[in-house]
């Protein structure tokens, strides 16, 4: 008797306090993702009924060069801030691991851009670009002049195809890179010292140790920092809004998710642009797939 | 402990660390710096090329143009409701949600867990235009309940993160105080919910951030100027005065003082809670 009072207890309130969740759950999660499967294969504006098109959506995803150059430069941008950034990252962490004053404080500087929003610092890199009054040019100027030599025509950076993205890509990195030296850092303040001494009795120089025993040693989280940085690459939006709106110059910073923003909100395409989130959420599942196969072959655990 | 600078050798070692970590760190807060300095520079002198590095004299007029051009103060205060409210309603119901899945026995317990586990899979994009159909049905657009409204009924992320550090928490501690005649709904508010403190602190610091920070919601569902929250409002200003860099910065000291303050004082929660847990908003 009493057994069953205890566990009708449970029941009563297992589900009472999961009844919010599971409520938003069902409301803001799994229904909207069946949803969203489902308007992919209709045409819809909001506005007038949706009309069936079967694998319309997916055609057209498919036969439209946007969608493949929004992609190219999606890859572009991941491939072009995540190793950087995460190797970056590492460097620094492998500086800051040792036993310095006010090391705390150097943390804290890095971290700033971490906590401050993509829209603000995203406004103040877009005036360091600019290419008659911004200060990176003055800085590339100056320094080509220290160096004795004629400086470059002033690069106009985010009005350039060719150096719009990296130039958003380098903020990012920026903006990154006090992340992952967190992580990092406490990471390799897990790896046990004796290692690195019984490794130096052994003989082995610094790059041995670092190949044998940091990498095996901070490796799980390397390989955390690694995938959650992928994901979020792939979504990347607030830096293309902010500084190259529309994805300027020549589509050459058009991102998926801006795609993906632009049907469906600029041109009302609901069905089209469902179909769209669909596709970047299997790239994206897709890559994360691919990084855990290769997970065996590199990370110890 | 290793005495650091016993040796010339190591002495040296540690200088050139230094001046490196004080390099990258300068290269980290010169932006900052620029925007303040920006910010207060007459428009003339924003537009001095060599570029100057300190105003004259500091115009503090650009940040009451600011004032003057946008409602920057119900940007402000748009961005603390939506954030505060936010946050309360994350912290709230992802530790009931994570308190039952951790602790108690009810029906659909598992499916719950194995549903928690399938949608953090799903980037947030999959979801973003069905939920703006369901808010626009609703009569929410225009309103700022599509950007609070669903943290209270929690977040997949948040009630998983919970639940894994209630299972730490003894069973021990929820049998005694229901001999103590107090309910599961109370164990959680008097037990639970203030053991995990460090867990609740790190959910409310990325949830804090991602939410004061979000600039694709807003976007989306705020048309109204003074509806909007600060980083919907900075770009209004920019797409408004594009070429009027300093009050710009002005407006993005504005929004970034708040969040700055708070990281001052609570860095060392901040930065612990997510080198221990490791997350990404």
């Amino acid at each position: 008797m009493k057994s069953s009072g205890v566990a009708s207890t449970e029941r009563f309130w297992g589900l009472l306090l999961s009844a919010p969740y599971i409520a938003g759950l069902l409301v803001f999660a799994v229904g909207p993702i069946l949803f969203s499967w489902v308007i992919g294969f209709f045409a819809w504006d909001s506005l007038t009924p949706p009309r069936f098109v079967g694998f319309g959506n997916w055609t057209r995803l498919f036969g439209d060069p946007l969608f493949w150059k929004a992609l190219g430069n999606t890859l572009y941008f991941v491939i072009g801030t995540v190793p950087i950034g995460i190797a970056l990252s590492m460097l620094l962490a492998m500086l800051a691991n040792r036993p310095l004053r006010g090391i705390g404080f150097f943390r804290t500087l890095y971290f700033t851009p971490v906590v401050t929003s993509t829209v603000a610092v995203a406004l103040v890199w877009a005036w360091f670009y600019d290419p008659n009054y911004g200060v990176l040019n003055y800085a590339i100027a100056s320094a080509f002049k220290l160096a004795g030599l004629k400086p470059p025509s002033p690069i106009p950076w985010l009005a350039d195809p060719a150096t719009a993205m990296p130039a958003i890509m380098l903020m990012s990195v920026w903006k990154g890179l006090g992340y992952n030296m967190v992580i990092l850092l406490a990471a390799l303040q897990g790896v046990p010292r004796h290692l690195y001494e019984a490794a130096e009795i052994d003989g082995a120089g610094p790059l041995m140790r670092f190949r044998h025993i940091t990498i095996p040693g901070v490796s799980p989280v390397l390989f955390f920092v690694v995938t959650v940085g992928v994901i979020s690459a792939f979504q990347v939006f607030d830096q293309v809004y902010i500084m190259t709106r529309e994805g300027r110059p020549a589509d050459s910073t058009l991102t998926i998710v801006y795609y993906l923003y632009r049907h469906a909100f600029s041109n009302l395409e609901l069905g089209y642009a469902s179909t769209v989130g669909t596709a970047l959420f299997a790239i994206i599942f897709a890559a994360t797939l691919v990084q855990l196969q290769l997970r065996r072959h590199w990370v110890h655990t | 402990m290793r005495g650091n600078a016993s040796t010339p050798i190591a002495m040296l070692k540690d200088a050139l660390v230094y001046a490196a970590l004080t390099a990258v760190a300068f290269l980290m807060v010169f932006p900052f710096l620029w925007m303040a300095s920006t910010s207060l520079k007459t428009l003339g002198e924003a537009f001095e090329y060599p570029p100057r590095f300190l105003p004259a004299s500091p115009q503090w007029s650009n940040y009451s143009r600011l004032a003057e051009a946008i409602p920057m103060a119900k940007f402000l205060l748009n961005s603390v409701k939506i954030t505060g409210l936010t946050v309360i309603g994350t912290l709230l119901s992802c530790s009931m949600a994570g308190f039952a899945l951790s602790a108690l026995n009810f029906p659909g317990r598992g499916a719950l867990f194995t549903t928690t586990l399938a949608t953090l899979m799903v980037p947030y994009q999959v979801t973003l235009i069905p939920v703006f159909i369901l808010c626009q049905h609703l009569g929410w657009k225009d309103t700022h309940y599509p950007l609070w409204v669903p943290a209270f009924m929690g977040s997949a992320f948040g009630v998983f993160l919970l639940r894994q550090f209630f299972l730490a928490i003894p069973r021990d501690l929820y049998e005694a105080a229901m001999i103590d005649g107090c309910t599961p709904g109370g164990i959680v508010f008097r037990i639970y919910i203030p053991l995990a403190k460090p867990a609740l602190t790190t959910l409310g610091v990325f949830t804090f951030m991602n939410s004061w920070n979000d600039l694709l919601n807003p976007l989306i569902y705020i048309d109204t100027l003074d509806k909007m929250p600060l980083t919907a409002g900075l770009s209004f200003l920019q797409s408004q005065y594009s070429s009027d860099w300093p009050m710009m910065m002005a407006g993005a000291m504005v929004s970034i003082l708040p969040i700055l303050a708070i990281f001052v004082f609570a860095q060392r929660t901040f930065v612990e809670g997510i080198s221990t847990s490791g997350l990404k908003g």
